[in-house]
């Protein structure tokens, strides 16, 4: 369908969907109202992004550009006509910004003339100063539908403009914010760098960005999307062509630099940032163990936390000092790498003890069984009957860190050690997962994940091949135990509750699920940025709104994009490369081949 | 032909809550034969397949391959003795693609596990390699419809025909001596299923594979069956070459009812 066929001219600004516009309007509103209420734009007011505006403002105004421009999306279907842009679409964008706002509004004219105090304890004072942005309740009336209007207009204006201009608007937009939110990590890289200079001109003394650095900043992401995308994506396009030996060679470059980057980078950041990227590693390596699990074979664990433990707590009492008193002597003290073999039996076994049960359910039912393990796993540390061995809820402390053939010890107290550690089992999963991927075991996860009854009637043991991938994810969790309970020096059973299992599906489900890449993605964004069940992210701010976020986040990608933020590369690369091949292909064949198109 | 007994079903029936799915089947299927099962809807022939192939228990009777009784075996281990199967509803692994297909399909065939995988042994790659040439193999039997740039694309892009090819594929992927098809050419039109009607004649001159077929397209069944078994409401009402069946007045009544004066 080419476009100069059927497009039409603009369709005229009041010529709208309304009913649309009005429930996309009123979700915003109820949206705004809710963050308004849970005091977001407060306790994230401290957080200053630029010149004083906040990460708490920013909580209020960033929905209203995202549903606006949302509105102002037309659907095209297939053989209907296609409007050109124009008015419409600017009107719709304003239209549910002003709907939206006016939620705001109403509540801030609400609170004025009633005392909401009483049922929401939350409520602070300095959020109505927000709302009323400095002056009294009527200016708010006023003010905020304008606003709304406004930032609505230009984001539905984004449909309007030419995509080169959308880049010129939205790529500065996006530097500056990410460049403010990034402020500890990169003052400490120009730190080292010896480049404080530029820190000190970009960030204000007391944090976030100033005019000035911001103006730069945008300046450059500008210049960036005027001449250096073509550069850019000219070089990958000439990567991307390169074929046979030359190719292989690329990519050993490419592996080269990522290797660089995981060894050089951490040297160049504080102790605060360190212990970030470590948080990462430990959640990305359970994470690549879960996909495995959920990825690739399908099995929806929600007790995976079970393993995690089960690494921590054996690596714990077998270096510690000071485990439970119950252990008879001849269970030996013994370095972190020697217990780390024991780790692998004790969680191969675990995996198999609880997998024998639960894989012969299916779906939701195993789900809740696992569930239920996870949970089971962590109160048998936690009881008397074991406290023994286990320490009960004093756990087992004084773990001593991962001595490496005797050279250094890595600890908690050097986290750029511990980040060095986790990357190494990392990098091992990452292996695994890819290696397996691709082999005959992971073809047949892949088919008990398609179409279970299919795939044994095809003649693979469902039973076996399941138990399999079970274990293979227990030890791979275990790992992570292990190295987190060498990075902590001590282990409790409420570090292992079931939050941590919620989180990790998170990760995988956000990042994509049964892709590497996705998963490393949405290991840094989520576990780095918002922080995971009881290790802080860069954004402390977050800290209290962190499983709101993660509970939107979830349920907005289930409804949206349940192939993940960043879908199977491969298969994408066949979808946009499929019509052209067809066409060829339908040309070669035309004579000989008349079967029906698909229906 | 020397007669050989492949397959022998004795005595078999099925009861789902007191409704007789299936009553005292009783028949054999001989080494190289293409035998079409037939019968109107509900008479059971998917669920007798189900039972060669393991997926449903019969209350009574024996089901005997190559001299092995199939009661109580797990489905994977009768697809290991040779007894593959299609889907009457084309069930494929959709998000996998066309090679995967008929590559996961040789699992049981197949030996090498994780440590193979993981270390890249000279043996896992020899595996990788045959798994790899007999899955394009099974491919090229349909023509040029499966290979080429098709190979490395999802199954959910194929059209409804292909996919009925692709799950013959896979079932032959599976090396077996005997293939249950399930309707192989509905929602096919006449040429394709003509087409598809060689093909299956091939299956058994060219790779030696017995075949029991349910098909409701007669011109299908006329044209390749050596016996035609006729099902209603669950017992086998006649036996015999396609001649025989289709002018047997049982039969005929099956399927288009009785006469006016008879049913008075």
């Amino acid at each position: 369908m080419s476009p100069e066929a059927t497009l039409v001219p603009p369709r005229a600004a009041l010529d709208q969907d309304w009913h649309r516009i009005g429930s996309i309007g009123a979700v915003t509103a109820l949206t705004l109202v809710f963050i308004a209420l849970s005091n977001m734009p407060v306790e994230m007011g401290d957080f200053d992004l630029v010149a004083g505006f906040s990460l708490g403002d920013l909580s209020l105004l960033w929905l209203i550009p995202v549903t606006g421009y949302m509105a102002g999306r037309e659907a095209v279907l297939e053989g209907m006509t296609v409007h050109a842009k124009g008015g419409r679409e600017v009107a719709a964008g304003a239209m549910t910004g002003l709907v939206g706002c006016i939620g705001l509004s109403l509540l801030t004219l609400g609170i004025h003339n009633f005392d909401i105090r009483d049922p929401l304890v939350n409520w602070s004072p300095q959020t109505l100063e927000k709302l009323s942005i400095g002056g009294s309740a009527a200016s708010a009336v006023v003010i905020w539908p304008l606003l709304g209007a406004v930032l609505g207009a230009i984001a539905g204006g984004m449909h309007i403009v030419s995509p080169r201009v959308r880049r010129l608007i939205v790529t500065p937009a996006i530097t500056i914010l990410l460049s403010a939110v990034l402020e500890t990590v990169l003052t400490d890289i120009f730190g080292d760098m010896g480049l404080e200079d530029v820190s000190d001109f970009v960030y204000a003394p007391k944090g976030g960005l100033d005019i000035a650095g911001a103006l730069l900043i945008g300046v450059l992401a500008v210049a960036y999307s005027w001449w250096g995308r073509s550069v850019v994506s000219g070089a990958r396009a000439r990567f991307s062509a390169l074929e046979g030996n030359r190719r292989t060679q690329g990519n050993a470059v490419v592996l080269a630099v990522i290797v660089i980057a995981i060894v050089g980078l951490p040297q160049l950041l504080g102790g605060i940032t360190n212990e970030l990227l470590a948080n990462v590693g430990l959640f990305l390596l359970l994470a690549l163990g879960l996909n495995i699990v959920v990825g690739l074979a399908g099995i929806l664990d929600l007790g995976y936390v079970a393993f995690f433990a089960v690494g921590g707590y054996t690596a714990a009492i077998l270096t510690s000092a000071n485990r439970g008193d119950a252990w008879p002597d001849w269970v030996p003290h013994t370095p972190w790498f020697v217990a780390l073999l024991v780790v692998i039996v004790f969680a191969a076994a675990t995996g198999l003890f609880i997998g024998a049960p639960v894989i012969r359910m299916r779906g939701d039912y195993l789900a809740i069984v696992t569930l239920g393990f996870g949970e089971i796993i962590r109160l048998l540390f936690l009881s008397d009957w074991l406290s023994g061995y286990t320490g009960g809820a004093q756990g087992v402390t004084n773990i001593p860190g991962v001595s490496v053939f005797g050279l250094f010890t890595v600890k908690g107290t050097d986290p750029r050690a511990v980040f060095y550690l986790v990357a190494a089992f990392c990098a091992l999963a990452i292996y695994v997962s890819w290696r397996l991927e691709k082999s005959r075991l992971g073809r047949a996860w892949m088919a008990v994940r398609e179409d279970e009854s299919v795939a044994e009637a095809m003649g693979i043991n469902t039973v076996n091949i399941k138990l399999m991938a079970f274990v293979v994810g227990a030890v791979l969790a275990s790992f992570s135990g292990a190295i987190f309970a060498a990075k902590v020096g001590s282990v409790f059973p409420s570090s292992f509750i079931i939050l941590v299992s919620i989180v990790i599906l998170v990760v995988v489900i956000v990042g994509g699920m049964g892709n590497i890449v996705g998963v490393v993605a949405g290991s840094v964004v989520l576990i780095g940025v918002l922080g995971g069940p009881r290790q802080p992210g860069l954004l402390q701010e977050f800290s209290s709104f962190k499983l709101l976020i993660y509970g939107v986040l979830l349920v907005w990608m289930m409804l949206m994009r349940p192939e993940g933020l960043i879908p199977n590369v491969r298969r994408t690369r066949e979808l946009h490369h499929t019509e052209f091949l067809q066409d060829a292909w339908l040309a070669d064949q035309a004579d000989t081949d008349d079967e029906m198109a698909p229906q | 032909m020397t007669e050989h007994r492949l397959l022998t079903i004795d005595n078999l029936s099925v009861t789902f809550g007191g409704l007789h799915a299936l009553r005292n089947l009783d028949f054999h299927v001989n080494e190289g034969e293409i035998v079409s099962v037939i019968g109107p809807n509900g008479a059971g022939k998917t669920t007798f397949f189900n039972m060669v192939s393991g997926m449903v228990a019969p209350t009574d009777g024996d089901i005997v391959f190559e001299g092995e009784s199939l009661i109580g075996l797990d489905p994977n281990r009768i697809t290991a003795l040779g007894i593959a199967r299609t889907f009457q509803n084309v069930r494929l692994f959709s998000n996998m693609t066309i090679l995967e297909n008929v590559m996961v399909a040789q699992h049981c065939r197949t030996s090498q596990g994780l440590w193979g995988a993981l270390l890249q042994t000279r043996a896992f790659r020899r595996e990788e390699q045959s798994i790899r040439e007999f899955g394009e193999k099974v491919l090229g039997f349909f023509g040029s419809r499966l290979v080429g740039y098709r190979l490395d694309q999802p199954a959910s892009m194929l059209s409804y025909a292909n996919r009925r090819r692709l799950e013959i594929a896979r079932a032959m992927a599976t090396k077996p001596k005997i293939i249950l098809l399930d309707e192989p050419v509905a929602g096919m039109n006449p040429k394709e299923s003509a087409e598809l009607t060689t093909l299956i004649g091939r299956l058994r001159s060219e790779w030696g594979i017995t075949i029991v077929m349910i098909e409701h397209d007669m011109s299908v069944v006329a044209e390749v069956s050596d016996r035609v078994v006729v099902l209603d409401h669950g017992e086998t009402i006649a036996a015999g070459n396609y001649a025989e069946v289709s002018a047997d007045p049982d039969v005929i009544e099956a399927y288009l009812g009785r006469p006016v004066e008879a049913a008075q």
